[in-house]
């Protein structure tokens, strides 16, 4: 098995070179004459006002939550799903059951108002 | 097995045979796959350039325009020309910008898309290598992708670059959760998460097996790569250019090509998953053929995209959230009930592929109903134009 | 030494460099950033032991999903004058010294295990681990109380998460 992993090693390796070719070439090519109006932050053409920081939503947070929770369920489902031809039929219902289960977590989530984008 | 055949396999026994009486097995061993993955990652990368220009003149064409056709013949250059143009302008990083974190994200971009390629199935026997767990794989290595976003967002120092990001985040990790949803019943379908095995065990395609799962994996792919209708992350009228936007020069074009390859990767795994990807006639003993039926339908599920994106407007996030939320994913948790216990009623029943579609259609016909009921109990009072008097001069 | 222990040495070094260098940092964000490579190196030692399911999971998972949830966390609750954080407990003495002791305890123990310098046994290749995880975690004798009690336990989960970080209803 580690023979077919090794390619992807190999792959991640030559994977990160191949960008790097571009922009190290851009870096021969490119003009580079830096000035404080260039290097500002870009704000619509504008001077930046306050400090850079993002008002605190806790929606992204709970998006993420919820994410989370449905990949665990989703790791913890697919050896049911690929060893589906050698379950007897109530093992499926055992994997429906768990579905369910957090299915019903997403409806609390959904009656809870949780998913709404206020 | 002549060399026309199947040429891949051919020069891969002249290489291999070459090099194992010049080095050390393992040497030897290492030196085939550094050259397998050469020609995987260049193979991806040059799609990306011909890519560019099909996406380019298509786009025009639904515009009723004709798309670039100065550079070269019918504008063939054109991506040569923009990629000369953006090796050639300056690099600027702000001043307060988070200098490792904003030269590793576009790289990270491309990276996160490019290992994709180590698992397509081109043809019987081509494959990258066939990892046991790949559908997984795919679905794993979408999350350096959005790494890379987060990390793009954060270090430009930028409140609207990270405000973008953080919405793009939102939006990829909320649409993961029905895609990885309809990645499973493929997996159901054929017994295993290889790749190969997938396309092997499609003597009838899956799309034919589970249409609404395709639907939604089609749906929620076009959400992650960040098209329209789910424009939102790069809507120039709204947030600039979203978390790119103090990129330049060729780092932005990174990212640039980094999307277009995304999304003709998506073509190619709707093609892999559902439409039996290199299966056709003639394609176990010629495996090029395989490969021109692979990229055949790829370039159907891409112009789907295409189109999708030409034709609809952008909707917004709250929308967006919801219709993922409230609809898609129930919706394929219900499929995946519903593949799983008619799959295991009808096993090795002729009557599978009836059943299997009939359930989608009634899942499909009951998910209609109550969304109808649904929008019954919330939609607003019509609002209609009252007549007024039209105000005279006195 | 094989390749398979100089990748595994590799691997290790890169692991314990990054998680050093996460707990030092002050600046939170790279650290976080620098907690993704060591969670990414976790899962090439899972590659290494044959496990790649459970690679694919860790990647999926704790970098896709918890180490961005990490990131949201520090990057939303955090403002410019907070950024640069006191990044050492005053009490690292003695973290110091419980840490040496309980490392040397360990080395200890396994240095009296007679496989310590063994590579791991290869697995026969016509076994489907996959498949067989999969029956083991639905079969009466198996594992299928616990399959379900995770379930129940991330419902769980979700819900307290959801009582503890909805958004308050403002009073008018």
């Amino acid at each position: 098995m580690q023979n077919t992993w090794l390619f992807i090693g190999i792959f991640i390796a030559i994977a990160g070179v191949f960008p790097l070719l571009p922009i190290v070439i851009a870096r021969f090519l490119a003009p580079h004459k830096p000035n404080p109006i260039k290097l500002e932050t870009y704000e619509c053409g504008m001077e930046t006002v306050g400090d850079t920081w993002v008002q605190f939503k806790v929606q992204y947070y709970i998006y993420a939550l919820v994410f989370l929770v449905f990949d665990i369920e989703i790791a913890f489902l697919f050896p049911w799903a690929v060893a589906f031809d050698a379950l007897p039929f109530f093992a499926v219902l055992e994997g429906v059951i768990f579905i369910l289960i957090l299915a019903g977590g997403l409806l609390y989530a959904w009656k809870k108002g949780a998913l709404e984008w206020s | 097995m002549s060399f026309f055949q199947d040429p891949v396999s051919a020069i891969s026994a002249l290489i291999s045979n070459f090099l194992y009486t010049l080095l050390p097995q393992a040497w030897a061993h290492l030196i085939m796959t550094l050259l397998g993955v050469v020609v995987v990652a260049s193979f991806g990368l040059i799609i990306v350039i011909f890519l560019i220009w099909v996406e380019r003149k298509i786009a025009a064409r639904f515009q009723d325009r004709v798309g670039p056709n100065r550079a070269g013949p019918y504008g063939l250059l054109q991506t040569f020309a923009d990629m000369v143009k953006l090796l050639t302008k300056e690099d600027v990083i702000p001043e307060k910008a988070d200098r490792l974190a904003f030269n590793i994200a576009p790289i990270l971009s491309v990276v996160a898309v490019l290992l994709i390629w180590a698992v397509i199935p081109f043809a019987p026997g081509w494959i990258g290598t066939d990892l046991n767990v790949g559908v997984l794989y795919i679905a794993a290595v979408g999350s350096f992708g959005i790494l890379s976003i987060l990390m793009a967002g954060w270090s430009s120092n930028n409140k609207y670059a990270l405000l973008g990001a953080f919405r793009a985040v939102a939006q990829l990790i909320s649409y993961e959760v029905p895609m990885l949803i309809t990645l499973m019943v493929p997996v159901l379908l054929a017994r295993g998460m290889g790749m190969m095995d997938m396309v092997r065990d499609q003597a009838v395609w899956f799309i034919v097996l589970a249409p609404v799962s395709a639907i939604i994996f089609l749906v929620s792919s076009i959400a992650e790569i960040g098209r329209t209708p789910f424009d939102l992350l790069e809507a120039e009228s709204e947030i600039v250019a979203g978390y790119h936007t103090e990129y330049t020069g060729m780092k932005f074009g990174l990212f640039f090509a980094a999307e277009f390859l995304h999304a003709f990767t998506i073509g190619v795994l709707f093609a892999i998953l559902f439409l039996g990807g290199w299966r056709g006639p003639g394609a176990e003993e010629f495996p090029l053929l395989g490969v021109i039926y692979l990229m055949l339908k790829a370039s159907v599920g891409y112009f789907i995209v295409m189109w999708v994106r030409s034709t609809l407007p952008r909707i917004r996030i709250d929308q967006m959230l919801a219709l993922n939320w409230k609809f898609l994913t129930p919706l394929s948790l219900a499929l995946l009930i519903l593949t799983a216990i008619v799959e295991k009623t009808f096993e090795g029943n002729a009557w599978r592929v009836p059943a299997l579609l009939i359930g989608n259609v009634i899942v499909l016909i009951v998910s209609y109903y109550i969304m109808r009921a649904a929008s019954r109990r919330t939609s607003k009072e019509r609002v209609t134009f009252k007549k007024r008097p039209v105000a005279k001069p006195a | 030494m094989t390749a398979q222990q100089g990748v595994f040495l590799f691997i290790s070094f890169v692991i314990l460099f990054s998680a050093y260098t996460m707990v030092t940092r002050s600046n939170l964000v790279h650290a976080a950033l620098f907690l993704v490579v060591t969670l990414f190196g976790v899962a090439v030692i899972f590659v290494l032991l044959d496990a790649g399911f459970l690679a694919v999971v860790q990647v999926l998972v704790y970098i896709g999903a918890i180490a961005i949830l990490m990131i949201f966390a520090v990057m939303l609750t955090q403002d410019n004058a907070a950024k640069q954080q006191e990044s050492m407990n005053l009490n690292y003495g003695w973290a110091l010294l419980l840490s040496a002791l309980f490392a040397f305890a360990l080395i200890v123990m396994l240095g009296q295990w007679p496989d310590i310098g063994g590579l791991a046994p290869a697995l026969d290749p016509r076994r489907d681990t996959i498949a067989e995880l999969g029956s083991a975690l639905v079969s009466p004798d198996g594992y299928v109380i616990p399959f379900e009690v995770a379930s129940v336990l991330l419902l769980a989960a979700l819900i307290g998460a959801l009582v503890v970080a909805r958004p308050q209803k403002k009073d008018k």
